[in-house]
């Protein structure tokens, strides 16, 4: 298939060198072409998967790394754009899940991209930052007193009907919320639109991760976002495997899936709790918590922490997990899922709790391609976009399981792909369970200089990462792309138009994280 | 069936405290302590597996930084893990007194914090810690706390905020920094975009290492910060 698509590119850009590496197609550009190239993948059903800036001695590159939907295999499409030439052209005219891409690479490269809608505040705060900060950039440090830094911010307002008000929720807000501030316009009632403001939580992983060991950008990795360590530790550990050609041995792939999808398991039991709490329903939201703790137990006792951290290594698996623990867990689970079903089956006879979230948070499927969704907000939508089917990665290739979707797109839709993905991850987790073989766990990490691409289904979608190591074994660029990130793009189209009361509701369904965005 | 009857259904879901020293399975993966090795060569070796610098070998015993441990497991199982939840240490100061050891309201704040910090802390309004029963209640607004508790190494977009809701607080007042992250920065800080955890930027009386601390934990925390218990 990916010759059929080389052959396809060198069919109409005849005079760019169009090569095939292991499962990638490729090429150095010119900036001229990026424009033109782009548009034809994505007409061919290729996906933005990520992009990944890097400087070296001043000189800067862009990696363009797109995925086909429709059989396995990238494209890396790769401009070194003279930027103190011109800008560099803008993709986002011609997908709008470039966007977000560029304004990052704008605030932490200092790139300027032609075109682009709206470049400005966004990773680093107008409020603390100059525009050109460019905190990414080599050499590049902060120092100094904030305090002294302070500029006056103010949001753009896009209402400007007679009446109408911005309401400020955040950056601190509720019981246990994460930071973020978000911004509701509204002229009475209805809240019109409302515009996310993130990154409070910005801890720079990827500048602190470059000149630290491989094995030490594991911990950044998976503490990115603590409720999906595993989904985000996986492409890590992937990347540098495909990197410095390590293979993990086969029972390393098994239980690496066999944690994923606990950790799946748990964490979308952490969303119907949310929603529930959302709903104000006190007793549904008790049973989901409890059910919840009980899935952190069961973690804590299969693997030795309630959050899978320190499961994974560079190799295949820190420490060996036995097969009777493996077999206890499966058994655990399954006994906690006949609640999982009562709890379902409860709230889908609750007319008061549908009522609030059915229609609510609307993200159709158009819009769900457009921008680009992944995981279950995504597939709430109709659009079946999951990387352990269309990018298959071990042990998944040999595992029986349905991607559940829905066509609805609302809140009620993405309730109920979360609980066919739950039935969905015991059923993997039990049968892998059964093809549990003896043998080794970790393959001798030889890790030597390279670069690759590594990607999972982390349980928020899509996580796709970059990583760069020189032969010490040395991370000199790391790039992550979690879910998270694409899917707060996705936020305002679910936000426009709704009551103010069910501000909550709609915050929960989309189950974002804040620190996986932010990273 | 209506929810109501749902609920007495389910009956009483809460658990004791647990006593003494056996490990529950809530409290995995516990916490690195102090460990004698047969040689000297030996403790080194363990220290050297330590990613944040948490272990430090004294001739043949190896020491732990609490604050500094990430729970990373590398240490495991040639360390010596600790059983019990009485994980927090005064750092400054002391509990609150008076009439606050029957009832304390909590503001949280998340200053960078992972996910998973926040997530144990969504546990002890559940059934299973049921927080309440100490008269212990979580607020969303500083003017009615008194005790703040910061998860996440502050990172420099969150500094101001936390610093205005410390401030919007009465007194008298403390400050818990939850996790190693709040506790010492954990794998972020100090760094370009993040600070050493939570006393960079307000005065910490009370540290509770961990990443994450379980709930039962930060229960003997909040417990030992409002005087009803003293941390062992
Ligand atoms: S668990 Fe990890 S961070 Fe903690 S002491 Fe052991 S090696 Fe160090
Ligand atoms: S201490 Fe650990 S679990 Fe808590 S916020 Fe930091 S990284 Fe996450």
């Amino acid at each position: 298939m990916l010759a059929e698509a080389v052959t396809a590119l060198r069919s109409r850009w005849s005079c760019v060198d169009w090569s095939i590496e292991r499962d990638s197609i490729c090429a150095s550009i010119s900036p001229d072409d990026l424009r033109a190239i782009t548009k034809y993948l994505i007409s061919q059903e290729w996906r933005l998967g990520t992009i990944v800036a890097t400087e070296t001695h001043g000189q800067l590159e862009l990696r363009y790394c797109l995925y086909a939907t429709r059989h396995p295999g990238w494209v890396q499409l790769v401009i070194a754009p003279d930027r103190m030439e011109r800008a560099v052209p803008s993709l986002t005219p011609v997908t709008i899940a470039a966007d977000w891409f560029e304004r990052e690479i704008e605030d932490l490269f200092s790139v300027s991209f032609a075109q682009h809608p709206r470049l400005g505040d966004f990773v680093l705060h107008d409020s603390q930052w100059a525009e050109n900060a460019g905190l990414m950039r080599p050499g590049v440090h902060t120092s100094g007193d904030l305090s002294e830094q302070q500029r006056e911010w103010r949001p753009k307002r896009v209402l400007e009907e007679e009446g109408a008000f911005v309401m400020p929720i955040g950056p601190i807000f509720s019981g246990d919320a994460e930071s973020a501030l978000f911004l509701l316009e509204t002229v009475g009632e209805d809240v019109v639109r409302a515009v996310p403001r993130l990154f409070y939580k910005y801890r720079a992983i990827e500048k602190i991760a470059e000149g630290r060991t491989a094995a030490d950008v594991l911990l950044l990795a998976e503490r990115c976002a603590g409720t999906s360590a595993i989904g985000n530790g996986l492409a890590y550990c992937r990347a540098v495997e495909r990197a410095s050609g390590v293979e993990p041995p086969a029972r390393a792939h098994v239980v690496r899936g066999f944690v994923a999808e606990l950790e799946r398991l748990r964490h979308h039991m952490t969303s119907v709790r949310e929603i529930c709490a959302s709903t104000s329903l006190t007793v549904a939201a008790s049973q989901a918590l409890w059910l919840e703790e009980q899935l952190l137990r069961i973690s804590g006792e299969t693997c030795g922490h309630r959050y899978l951290f320190g499961v994974l290594a560079i190799g295949g698996l820190q420490h060996d997990v036995d097969d009777g623990a493996l077999r206890a867990c499966v058994a655990g689970a399954a006994a906690l899922s006949p609640k999982i079903d009562q709890l379902r089956t409860a709230l889908e006879n609750s007319s008061s709790f549908l009522d609030r979230i059915e229609r609510v948070g609307v993200v159709g499927r158009e819009a769900a391609r457009t921008f680009e969704l992944v995981g279950p907000f995504a597939r709430a939508a109709g659009v079946a976009a999951d990387m352990r089917v269309i990018q298959p990665y071990d042990p998944y290739p040999c595992v029986h399981f349905d991607v559940p979707t829905e066509s609805e797109g609302d809140g009620y839709a993405r309730l109920r792909v979360l609980f066919a993905e739950m039935r969905a991850s015991l059923g993997i987790m039990s049968e892998l369970c059964a093809e549990l073989a003896p043998g080794a766990t970790r393959a001798p990490a030889a890790i030597r200089a390279g670069s690759a691409l590594g990607w999972s289904e982390a349980p928020r979608g899509a996580s796709v990462q970059w990583v760069e190591l020189d032969d010490e074994g040395v991370v000199r660029r790391y790039r992550l792309t979690p879910p998270s990130f694409r899917n707060w793009h996705g936020f305002h189209v679910a936000t426009e138009g709704f009551a103010f009361q069910d501000f909550p509701i709609v915050l929960a369904t989309l189950d974002l994280s804040v620190a996986e965005n932010d990273r | 069936m209506s929810w109501f009857i749902r609920g007495l259904r389910a009956g009483v879901l809460t658990e004791n405290l647990p006593e003494g020293q056996n490990l529950p399975a809530s409290l995995t993966p516990g916490l690195p302590r102090r460990t004698d090795f047969a040689t000297e060569q030996e403790a080194l070796e363990i220290t050297s597996l330590c990613p944040t610098g948490a272990l430090r070998a004294e001739e043949r015993a190896v020491h732990v930084t609490s604050e500094r441990c990430v729970e990373c497991m590398r240490c495991k199982p040639e360390q010596d893990w600790r059983r019990d939840a009485d994980w927090a240490r005064f750092a400054d100061g002391g509990p609150l007194e008076g009439a606050f050891t029957r009832s304390i309201h909590v503001r949280i704040v998340d200053a960078g914090d992972c996910g998973s910090c926040l997530s144990e802390l969504a546990q002890l309004n559940g059934p299973s810690y049921n927080l309440h029963r100490f008269g212990i209640f979580i607020t969303p607004t500083p003017r009615q706390a008194d005790v703040l508790l910061v998860v996440g190494p502050v990172t420099r977009q969150m500094l101001d905020p936390l610093k205005l809701a410390y401030e919007a607080m009465p007194a008298p007042k403390r400050v818990l920094a939850v996790g190693a992250c709040a506790a010492s920065g954990g794998v972020f800080g100090p760094s370009v975009m993040c600070a050493a955890g939570a006393a960079d930027a307000v005065p910490v009386d009370l540290v509770l290492p961990g990443c994450p601390p379980p709930p039962l934990a930060i229960v003997h925390a909040l417990r030992a910060l409002c005087g009803q218990e003293r941390p062992a």
